[in-house]
């Protein structure tokens, strides 16, 4: 792995029967970049975005991860308890779809204070100044912090999944489509947020999109996948302004001007 | 589990004669030892849960099928059972059990917290501090702590093996943002000896002070669920809270109104439709006891008033 980067995927291959959901995939990322993954629906994104969470084992390919003490470990060699650990202090994962990320018979409040809960923290009055402090930053009013996510809007919600990830200061933050299904304006605050967040938390993300305009946005380096290949990487300002692949071409050009 | 303690004051007067045909106890020798194992097993790992093949019983699940299988493979014919049901020694429940084992095991029966070597309950720790060499076989509806905040059983095991209980403190988080307080009164969960999670049964959490450092052997068994756990003696067991919502037991505002018991658990016993009430304690044995040794509480029906009426 080379020198500073936090994260290292080597040919990665995740392959479901004989069907393939991706193949021989590497890439790596340093703290605070951001790499947006694009491609059309089956191209394989979501698939290595659950291999990378290790919700899913590889069919082959390794990934890398420098620990906050500097080792570097294997993930998939972790055993089981020290991979939980890490996904819940470490990482972060924001779900397109916010029921699956958040409990929604939890107030907004539990939901930020379950991970400090989880690591041991035990006073009621600090999780809950903590937990107010995160809601205002995700710009959600503080007086709703008794009331459950079910009586959120859309965009609220995706905030307050934010925030419960946010809360323990991860290094590394995977995000899955995390803006559709907003209406323009609230995606427009949203992405508004995840970029000063980043920018301030120093955050490494992962984000998956097939929207070309959030990646443009949000991310410094981009990776175009397709059938479950690479198959064109770089600056993100450089691959969406002059596309080499016919098929890059053909998604910048799909993409409807407003 | 044999005490020298042989004398027994039962309540039910007649001993029940011995059942003929059944083995001792009920149960065969192959399940007992399947169950012993259980018991072992949860022994040498207090606070986990021991799944085991529990039996159908000749009563039904809810009722204390997980309590009577555990009690039918600890028990001899030396002991000497108390069964209480809600701390009461003459319920439907308590009764049927202890005639049970009457008639299964032909043991001694008592109602004498003291005098028992064996004391199977439902809902209650006798008020009497247990000693050395007591067994407390605790009937256990829903073993599992963190069932209604996850419902997998799969991820429960996880949980439990990896000692994530932050789940845990969500549900009582949500208790004092909601009440301002831990709203749990009754099942309260505890960390027994600085690892595992348990739910103590659905007992008042005024009980879980008497669970830690018990000098008795605390077994529980889940009949339905399968599964038996217990607590060695002279074992941590550690109510889980907040360093700024410490854990307290309920407090009553005045003494049982037969007996005048105080620091005791009492129950609220309706007496009319005009809002008339009074306490009294749960644990029955406790509450004759102190009347016995002349205790008189303000509601205590006096002997001496011969054939007048008591009634409010």
């Amino acid at each position: 792995m080379r020198e500073g980067a936090l994260i290292e995927a080597r040919g990665l291959t995740k392959l479901y029967g004989g069907h393939v959901g991706c193949t021989d995939v590497s890439f790596e990322i340093f703290p605070g970049e951001v790499l947006a993954i694009v491609g059309e629906s089956g191209s394989g994104k979501s698939t290595l975005l659950s291999v990378l969470s290790t919700e899913m084992e590889p069919t082959a390919g390794s990934v890398s991860y420098r620990m906050r003490d500097g080792s570097v470990e294997s993930l998939f060699d972790l055993d089981e308890a020290r991979r939980r650990v890490l996904m819940r202090t470490d990482w972060g994962f924001i779900r397109q779809d916010a029921r699956q990320g958040l409990r929604m018979r939890v107030s907004a409040g539990g939901n930020v204070g379950e991970r400090l809960m989880a690591i041991g923290e035990r006073h009621y009055g600090r999780i809950r100044a903590t937990a107010e402090d995160w809601l205002s930053r995700v710009e959600i009013d503080v007086g709703r912090i008794d009331d459950r996510p079910t009586t959120f809007s859309g965009g609220m919600r995706q905030r307050l999944q934010i925030a419960r990830n946010l809360v323990t200061h991860p290094r590394l933050v995977l995000m899955d489509e995390p803006t559709s299904g907003l209406d323009v304006s609230v995606q427009a605050r949203l992405l508004d947020l995840i970029r000063g967040l980043v920018a301030e938390l120093g955050l490494a993300v992962v984000i998956v999109t097939h929207d070309l305009a959030v990646a443009r946005l949000l991310s410094h380096r981009i990776m175009v996948m397709r059938q479950g290949r690479v198959i064109e990487t770089g600056l993100t300002d450089q691959v969406l302004d002059d596309p080499r692949e016919p098929y890059t071409q053909l998604l910048v050009s799909s993409v409807l001007a407003a | 589990m044999s005490a020298a303690v042989a004398t027994t004051s039962t309540s039910d007067s007649t001993p029940a004669a011995l059942e003929t045909g059944y083995n001792f106890a009920y149960l065969d020798d192959q399940t007992k030892r399947m169950i012993r194992r259980a018991i072992l097993k949860g022994i040498a790992i207090p606070g986990y849960q021991v799944p085991f093949a529990s039996r159908e019983m000749p009563m039904p699940y809810g009722w204390g099928t997980g309590g009577v299988q555990v009690t039918a493979s600890v028990i001899g014919p030396s002991d000497v059972l108390k069964v209480i049901d809600q701390g009461s020694d003459d319920t439907t429940n308590a009764v049927s059990i202890r005639k049970f084992f009457a008639r299964t095991a032909g043991v001694a029966t008592t109602t004498r917290t003291r005098a028992a070597t064996v004391i199977q309950t439902r809902h209650r720790i006798p008020e009497e501090p247990l000693a050395e060499g007591q067994v407390l076989v605790y009937q256990v509806p829903i073993p599992e702590p963190l069932r209604f905040l996850e419902p997998r059983e799969t991820e429960t095991r996880t949980l439990h093996a990896l000692a994530e209980y932050g789940l845990m403190h969500v549900k009582l988080y949500e208790d004092i943002a909601r009440h301002g307080h831990i709203a749990k009164t009754y099942a309260y969960p505890v960390e027994v000896a600085g690892r595992y999670v348990m739910d103590p049964s659905p007992t008042p959490k005024f009980d879980n002070p008497k669970m830690e450092m018990s000098p008795a052997l605390q077994l529980f068994g889940a009949g339905r669920e399968q599964r038996i756990y217990a607590v060695p003696p002279y074992t941590r067991v550690r109510s889980l809270d907040f360093e700024d919502h410490p854990f307290t037991v309920q407090r009553f505002a005045e003494p049982c109104a037969l007996c005048a018991g105080t620091g005791v658990y009492l129950d609220e016993v309706i007496l009319d439709d005009r809002g008339g009430r009074m306490f009294v304690c749960s644990d029955s044995d406790h509450c004759e006891e102190r009347r016995a040794a002349g205790h008189r509480g303000t509601m205590l029906a006096d002997g001496t008033v011969d054939g007048e009426t008591t009634d409010a």
